[in-house]
């Protein structure tokens, strides 16, 4: 190994390290004008009252911190509900911000420190580890070792790996108080960009973005020489960078509601959520054009664009979570499963999730018609429950968490209601499709291996079949790796598209449809 | 030809191997077919799995079990039986299989699809440990113990498994030195620019390739294992594995088993190969030959060989031998346009129609090679009348569905040349070659063709010409 490259290697595990301890160090004390700054007006009174306890005193770590917290606010709340005084309980989350609030710790008067010698550190292993990859080698297929190795193919080190980002992603969703550390840690940041202090998801937001990126460059490494793969790579980076990072905070500093421009309903479920409805209403002509904008994306965008393109035009060229599978996903992407089974719990599973959308999106917007008047309840409980199982558990813990277990389109294959709608879409109105080249076809196996999708490409090859799946998202690597010129990914006339019963060329004594 | 009827009740189909054209067979007799009985025998493996991915295994890009083209279910649901043993000898008086285990097998009909094994020219030290071919699942897995932690490899043979063997020692980062007998890399098949430009990607790759290089002998370092290899040139290289790739041959030693000193017996004609004739019939009644075990007593077409060892011949031998077993009215074996395709290292080669080596006086060849020397193109043509012949390509990924009607349809050369960018199968994106092309063959022929230019529309659809 390069020296360089080992260097950047240890870099990088020193930062991940140091960033994974941090939300340990550091010591907490609460005082009254820090509850009377977080809380809202009408919980203020008696969150004052349910806190006094705990004024001037010193915790030395988050979690006596959060401990002593929970202790007396559910104390109150468990009162209250014994005596079924509903109104009264609260059911906000006051844990996160006041436990920022009350951080005295060292990160928060030094973030940027803190922020170098984790994020950054991380950041430059990584880089110092990518880009002596390869160097000096031919153009070509870079799997050598994929399955000697205990990352890539579900060995220890996959195993921890998959742990720690599901744990990783179980308190970033649901205890965000013990973040707090890594938070202040990029408040400098978030201040800087859209002028607000940082919250979880901005965090997320910061981290996610730099995968992409560092993580992109690695895909110019190994992919070196096909110029799909580097047009398609550097477009989800731009995407992410641009429009899922960059604009939305900066529409934040302009007092315009945050907005991904690119984020399409019901990928993005709470498009017609109430409050954001009334967000982009209340922002003038830009907020009107969010509004139409994303309108315009699910009803015309969609159907055109993969009409003309493919669902790839949006999944692997566009979208945030194509946009982290294809990058810091690739490692993993010959874990998915490609049995005949995985393909029906698949369908399944996505057309599933499409159909809970709709229809939460559905009473979401009577109920916004009726004004409120009859479906609340439900609106409201299909919010949570939704919220809970598909946006957080499912595309979150289970979409990236599992990429070293499962592979890296776990959530796009499984889950996505927006990857179902354009499924669709390509199956039965599209001009895109992978070509199968005559007879050329030898059955190796490594389209099929290296599809994310679980697609069982080899099926269709061997027999001269095109490939037409809804499941696809054109990410061409199945074209890349096939050792005979076998497979392109194209847009060219319905008529021909789908072969149901192909007759492989090169037989003149018969014709044998497969 | 009146074969047996498709409405055959209890018959046993057994077919010997699960390769590739032993298990198309299988398949389409049951397409057709749903009351024969199918056994397929193979000693190797359990189930069918893909020879030609062997390499992959070896270098860590797939497991065995994603060469199987099917899913271990399939094979139940399709009620064909697969039976893991190998066969010992062959009865065919009693139409009897007996196996090693001297367990035994009824047939009604026998399909003999053997493949073939590694050939060994009787060179001193040839079955010294260390020393081997490459054909099955076992050689892998040999070749996996043979290499574990050496530090010096040579390979002998410049075919296609013997670039594969390197490449496999390559990724394990073992260093190799691949002997070549010719002057250039496979030039008994390719023309010699095509050879010189795999030639220099071998080096490209750190190969230590000797050119016009002859294996003499086999060095034992005393306990029976390699210690080096000695040249016909006298130099020593010392290794610890030899890989042997001198070409393979028909997989029959076992068939006339037990069979010869019994004059009353049947036996089966055997040259090289199983002797077939164009419907793949053996000298005795319900014995079949198929694949790479098979050699037909007339080559199939004139520039066809009697043995025909690829995957794609396996596979239409296998197709047209269900057709004939499933059907009233048995056809002879016709084999199209030719075409194979094969991947050196990096560079993809896939070749359509017939380009000899070395071109006759009646045909002419045109030859365009990328400015970077990594992509190539060779168009063979018949002097008399322009018509393509065929085609050689290199780093670039052709249509097989446009050069198959070309050379059947006998499309002339400068048609082909003017519109080869409807026969570009190159992945989106990729840098165009054909205004390249139409400059060398403008300058060589003093033509003065021009690129047809696409819309910005069909561009931006991506619409195929
Ligand atoms: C490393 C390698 C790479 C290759 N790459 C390519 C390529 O890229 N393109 C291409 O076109 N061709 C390639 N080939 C050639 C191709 O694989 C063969 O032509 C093809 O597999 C032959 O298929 P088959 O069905 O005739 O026989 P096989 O696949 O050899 O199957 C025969 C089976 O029968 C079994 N068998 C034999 N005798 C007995 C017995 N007595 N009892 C029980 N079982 C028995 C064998 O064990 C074997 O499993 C390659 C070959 C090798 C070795
Ligand atoms: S079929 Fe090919 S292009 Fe489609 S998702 Fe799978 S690997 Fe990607
Ligand atoms: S990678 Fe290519 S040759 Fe191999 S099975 Fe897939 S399509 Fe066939």
């Amino acid at each position: 190994m390069n020296i360089i490259l080992r260097i950047g290697l240890i870099l990088f595990v020193l930062g991940l390290a140091i960033f994974s301890v941090l939300p340990f160090i550091g010591s907490y004390q609460l005082e009254q004008e820090m509850v009377e700054n977080e809380v809202k007006d009408i919980h203020l009174d008696a969150m004052v009252e349910v806190l006094r306890p705990m004024y001037g005193q010193y915790y030395e770590s988050n979690f006596a911190f959060i401990s002593d917290f929970n202790e007396n606010f559910d104390n109150y709340n468990e009162k209250l509900k014994a005596n079924e005084d509903w109104d009264k309980v609260i059911w906000d989350d006051y844990a996160y911000p006041l436990t920022k609030a009350a951080s005295t710790g060292p990160v928060s008067q030094n973030p940027y420190f803190y922020l170098a010698i984790t994020v950054c550190l991380g950041v430059l292993g990584g880089l110092m580890y990518i880009f002596p990859l390869h160097r000096n080698e031919p153009e070509g297929i870079k799997n050598d070792g994929i399955y000697f190795s205990s990352m890539k193919a579900r060995g220890l080190l996959g195993i921890i790996t998959g742990t720690w980002l599901i744990v990783f992603y179980i308190i970033l969703y649901w205890f965000p108080a013990y973040l707090t550390n890594l938070i202040l840690m990029v408040d400098p940041l978030s201040i800087a960009l859209s002028g607000n202090p940082a919250s979880q998801w901005f965090l997320y937001g910061f981290i996610y973005t730099l995968a992409i990126v560092v993580m992109g460059i690695r895909m110019f490494r190994k992919y070196k020489g096909n110029a799909y793969q580097t047009i398609r790579t550097a477009s989800v980076m731009f995407f992410q960078l641009a429009f899922a990072f960059l604009l939305p905070e900066i529409l934040v500093l302009l007092n315009m509601p945050w907005h991904d421009f690119k984020n399409i309903w019901p990928l993005d479920y709470s498009f017609f959520y109430d409050y954001r409805i009334d967000g982009m209403l209340s922002s003038g002509a830009l907020g009107m054009f969010m509004l139409v904008w994303g309108i315009i994306l699910i009803v015309l965008g969609v159907p055109i664009f993969t009409y003309f393109y493919g669902k790839r035009w949006y999944c692997s060229w566009v979208c945030g979570c194509g946009g982290l599978a294809e990058t810091l996903g690739d490692p993993y992407r010959q874990l998915s499963d490609k049995s005949l089974k995985s393909w029906q719990i698949e369908r399944y599973m996505i057309h599933g999730v499409l159909v809970f959308a709709v229809l939460m999106t559905a009473v979401t917007i009577a109920n916004y018609f009726s004004g409120f008047a009859i479906l609340g309840n439900a609106t409201d409980q299909l919010h949570s429950v939704y919220g809970f199982l598909i946006g957080s558990a499912f595309a979150g813990v289970i979409g990236t968490g599992f990429y070293p277990l499962m592979g890296n389109r776990v959530w796009c294959r499984f889950g996505c209601p927006l990857a179902a709608y354009l499924g669709l879409v390509q199956r039965f109105k599209s001009r895109f499709r992978i070509t199968t080249n005559g007879g050329q076809c030898i059955s190796c196996g490594n389209c099929s291996t290296y599809c994310e999708m679980g697609i069982d490409v080899r099926w269709y090859a061997q027999r001269g079949q095109n490939i037409v799946r809804s499941s696809c998202v054109g990410c061409g690597v199945c074209s890349a790796v096939c050792p005979r010129g076998v497979l392109k990914l194209e847009n060219a006339d319905e008529e021909g598209r789908i072969n149901e019963m192909p007759i492989i060329i090169g037989n003149k004594s018969i014709t044998v449809k497969s | 030809m009146i074969g047996p009827s498709t409405n055959s009740t209890d018959r046993h189909v057994v077919i010997i191997g699960n390769g590739i054209s032993g298990v198309t067979c299988a398949r389409n007799i049951r397409k057709k077919d749903f009351q024969t009985r199918i056994t397929i025998i193979s000693g190797e493996t359990a189930h069918f799995f893909s020879r030609t991915a062997l390499m992959y295994i070896y270098m860590g890009h797939m497991k065995y079990e994603h060469t199987k083209p099917y899913e271990d279910w399939f094979w139940e649901k399709n009620r064909i039986e697969l039976k893991q043993a190998w066969v010992d000898r062959v009865d065919f008086e009693e139409k009897n299989l007996i196996f090693s285990d001297k367990s035994q097998m009824q047939y009604d009909v026998l399909v003999l699809a053997t493949g073939s094994k590694p050939n060994k020219y009787g060179w001193k030290g040839q079955e010294l440990n260390g020393v081997q071919g490459l054909y099955s699942m076992q050689d892998l897995e040999l070749m996996e113990k043979n290499t574990h932690e050496i530090q010096k490899a040579v390979v002998v043979g410049g075919g296609l498994i013997g670039i594969e063997m390197a490449e496999m020692l390559m990724s394990r980062d073992i260093p190799v030195t691949f002997l070549v007998r010719e002057k250039n890399f496979w030039d008994n098949i390719l023309p010699v620019e095509e050879s010189k430009l795999i030639n220099r990607h071998i080096l490209e790759h750190h190969i230590d390739l000797r050119l016009e290089t002859e294996l003499e002998e086999i060095i034992d370092d005393g306990n029976g294992k390699v210690k080096a290899v000695k040249t016909k040139s006298g130099e020593v290289i010392s290794c610890e594995f030899v890989g042997l790739t001198v070409g393979v041959s028909p997989n029959i030693d076992f068939l006339n088993k037990g069979n010869e000193s019994n004059s009353e017996k049947p036996t089966l004609e055997l040259s090289r190969g199983i002797l077939i004739d164009a419907y793949f019939k053996t000298n005795i009644p319900d014995v079949y030959a198929i694949g790479d075990c098979a050699e037909f007593k007339n080559a199939p077409a004139p520039d066809r060989k009697s043995i025909e060892q690829v995957w794609y011949t396996g596979r239409m031998h296998g197709e047209t031998l269900a057709h004939n077993l499933t059907s009233r009215k048995s056809v002879s074996y016709k084999p199209g346009i030719w075409f194979n395709s094969a991947k050196f290292l990096d560079i993809e080669y896939q070749t359509y129609g017939f380009v000899p080596a070395n071109i006759g006086d009646n045909e002419d060849s045109f030859y365009w090679e990328a400015s970077n020397g990594k992509a190539c193109l060779r168009l063979f043509f018949s002097k008399s009348d322009q018509k393509l012949l065929g085609i050689n390509a290199f780093g670039w990924r052709l249509r097989h569905e446009y050069f198959d009607k070309a050379i059947s349809k006998g499309y002339s050369l400068e048609k082909v040349i003017s519109e080869i960018d409807k026969a570009n199968f190159n992945p989106e994106f990729y840098k165009p070659f054909h205004e390249e092309v139409l400059k060398k063959y403008n300058m060589e022929f003093g033509k003065t063709l021009k690129l047809q230019k696409q819309s910005f529309f069909k561009k931006l659809i991506g619409s195929r010409a």
